[in-house]
């Protein structure tokens, strides 16, 4: 595998903010831990959303649905298998749902795909209640585990670095430069023999397993879990929020996006816990209005209106109305 | 039998709103996913009139369908207009438009929930016993069934009776070749969003009299609305109807049969029939 200077440069710095990022339980195991928890799960999340909905431009808002297959997976077989083969499992349950759902929409269009994921979280929840009024007496599950906040937060860190590492994996292969066609012009893509139906599914498959496990590695935190938890709706418009409001066009973009949005959040979500849905709505707005392609798009584009005296000396004919 | 009836007399109200949002995604090509906030705003303001000032949600419908066609058609012109002015391709207007009534969906929500609190609402209007083949329903349902009917044939007689309503079919089948012959795209477009959120208020308004409602349950409303669109053919009138009518009996049955709870389990499977074998619509012809 040969890297380039600056890929070399990207993983070194990104191994050292992980690396510092891992030292935080060390010094604080209260707010800021609990804090950075969420921001760590956050950009997992994102990221991961972000591999499928990056390219493809489609809005999942499937979120939800694999996070709470995931901690359900937990909830249900704490008792017979190891944690990690769990965490496994969840990302597996995920996966299959996230195939049907694929199958079912993305041979079709675009539409079809948003409106078919707006509601699987909640037809998920209902089929899970459903399920277990009548094979068990309980609603909820319990999850005792021996995990504390700090290893919760390690294995989230783990799992992060691990869809980073997937998502520059995928983008430097042939079924990347795949995605990238077809999320530029999916009729060229199709002509030039790519099956871009297949390709989309497995991609939705591989960004699903990762939510899917990461909901199962947030498990031992909830302690006892019921399906109005587990598969809350919240989680699906949190994600699509902060990934655009970082930016999709690259990897890292929906970091951007993360830390700022889970701080005004968590300070929203403790003054004012009456008006987060006004928040999160002139959010949208502000995204669609003013930042379509997150902040990292507006950064670049400064970039370029920087740079632009510089490179006058090429013809300057190609430039594309922005 | 019983349950065929309550299915639709349920279906009249699911097929106003369903035809409320054919219009906006069929010929505004808005994909509005605030349209169930216009439903529950519209619950909430037939409540008000009726429990302050004794007016009934019927006569309510004078004030409530204007209204929403005023806020709709501001909501058009200021927020959805430029997308569509920016937009180079269906798709690209299709996520903005998208993204933007998500934002106007959380809005409205976080604004109601200020404004008439997080608690299921119902009021007491013609709550008596109303017989059909010998079984008895409310009357506040047959009443609502029936004003739903008579809108939507309202809705029907402008649309294929009249000559605007004939432009604004020819703009939701292609709004190119309708500008070609002289249409107003751009104003058929703000009128039909217009009027579509007033027919969604309208079936709001109706739902209200005989439905336990609250400020976040639009969604679930805007959920079924879509499916009830895609299962009849965007921007067809009479297979949004029709579909309605299935969706309400499947409901309805569903309900009863096997577990309330399984309501929304219900219009999936349904949903997943049509995609797998209809896409087009029960009504749609194939595209090229």
């Amino acid at each position: 595998m040969r890297l380039s200077a600056g890929e070399i440069w990207t993983g070194l710095v990104g191994a050292f903010a992980v690396g510092v990022a891992a030292l935080l339980p060390l010094f604080d195991q209260g707010y800021y831990l609990a804090l950075a928890l969420n921001i760590v799960l956050y950009a997992a999340l994102c990221t991961a959303w972000t591999l499928f909905s990056g390219p493809t431009h489609y809005v999942s808002l499937a979120t939800a649905a694999f996070f709470g297959l995931g901690t359900y997976a937990v909830g249900l077989g704490l008792d017979y298998l190891p944690f990690p083969a769990l965490v496994l499992a969840g990302g597996a349950a995920a996966a299959v749902l996230a195939g049907l759902v694929g199958a079912a929409t993305l041979r079709i269009s675009g539409v079809y795909f948003v409106i078919f994921t707006f509601g699987l979280a909640e037809l998920v929840r209902q089929v899970v209640s459903y399920a277990q009024t009548k094979l068990s007496t309980r609603m909820g599950l319990y999850v005792f585990t021996d995990f504390t906040e700090k290893h919760i937060y390690w294995m989230l860190l783990a799992l992060t670095v691990l869809v980073f590492i997937t998502g520059w994996l995928i983008n430097r292969s042939r079924f990347g430069f795949a995605m990238q066609i077809i999320g530029n012009d999916e009729t060229v893509a199709r002509h030039s023999g790519i099956n871009t139906a297949r390709l989309k599914i497995i991609l939705f498959m591989i960004s699903g397993a990762f939510i899917g496990m990461a909901g199962a590695i947030l498990a031992p935190r909830y302690a006892y879990v019921e399906p109005p938890s587990a598969f809350n709706p919240m989680i699906s418009f949190l994600v699509v929020i902060m990934a655009l409001l970082g930016g999709t066009l690259r990897l890292w973009g929906p970091l951007v996006g993360v830390i700022p949005f889970t701080l005004v959040m968590d300070f929203v979500s403790v003054r004012f816990p009456n008006d987060t849905s006004i928040v999160i709505g002139i959010t949208f707005l502000v995204i669609v209005y003013l930042l379509p392609d997150g902040v990292t798009g507006r950064l670049e584009q400064l970039l370029a209106r920087i740079r632009q005296p510089r490179s006058h000396a090429e013809p300057a004919a190609v430039k594309e109305p922005a | 039998m019983e349950t065929i009836v309550t299915g639709i007399l349920l279906g009249g109200t699911y097929a106003l709103v369903a035809l409320g949002l054919t219009l906006q995604y069929g010929v505004s090509r808005i994909m509005n996913l605030a349209n169930g906030e216009t439903l529950v705003a519209a619950c909430f303001i037939a409540f008000w009139l009726f429990t302050s000032y004794q007016v009934s949600p019927l006569w309510g419908l004078l004030v409530i369908a204007p209204v929403a066609f005023v806020v709709n058609w501001a909501i058009y012109m200021l927020l959805l207009r430029p997308l569509v002015d920016r937009a180079k391709t269906q798709g690209m207007l299709e996520v903005d438009s998208i993204l933007a009534t998500f934002g106007l969906l959380f809005m409205f929500q976080g604004l109601m929930l200020r404004g008439f609190g997080g608690a299921y609402t119902s009021y007491a209007f013609l709550a008596e016993r109303f017989e059909i083949f010998g079984t008895f329903y409310g009357l506040n349902r047959v009443v609502a069934f029936v004003a739903a009917v008579l809108i939507s044939s309202a809705l029907y007689l402008f649309l294929y009776r009249t000559r605007y309503g004939t432009a604004v079919r020819a703009v939701a089948v292609n709004p190119n070749s309708a500008s070609l012959v002289g249409i107003d795209v751009a104003r058929a477009a703000a009128l039909s969003f217009a009027l579509g959120g007033a027919l969604t208020a309208c079936g709001g308004a109706l739902l209200s009299t005989y439905y336990t409602f609250n400020a976040s349950m639009g969604v679930v409303f805007t959920m079924k609305a879509l499916i009830i669109v895609i299962m009849g053919g965007v921007g067809d009138v009479r297979g949004a109807v029709i579909a309605a009518l299935i969706l309400g009996i499947t409901e309805t049955a569903v309900a009863r049969l096997i577990d309330p709870g399984l309501t929304l389990a219900a219009t999936y499977a349904l949903f997943t029939l049509v995609l797998l074998f209809r896409p087009q619509g029960i009504f749609g012809r194939q595209q090229a």
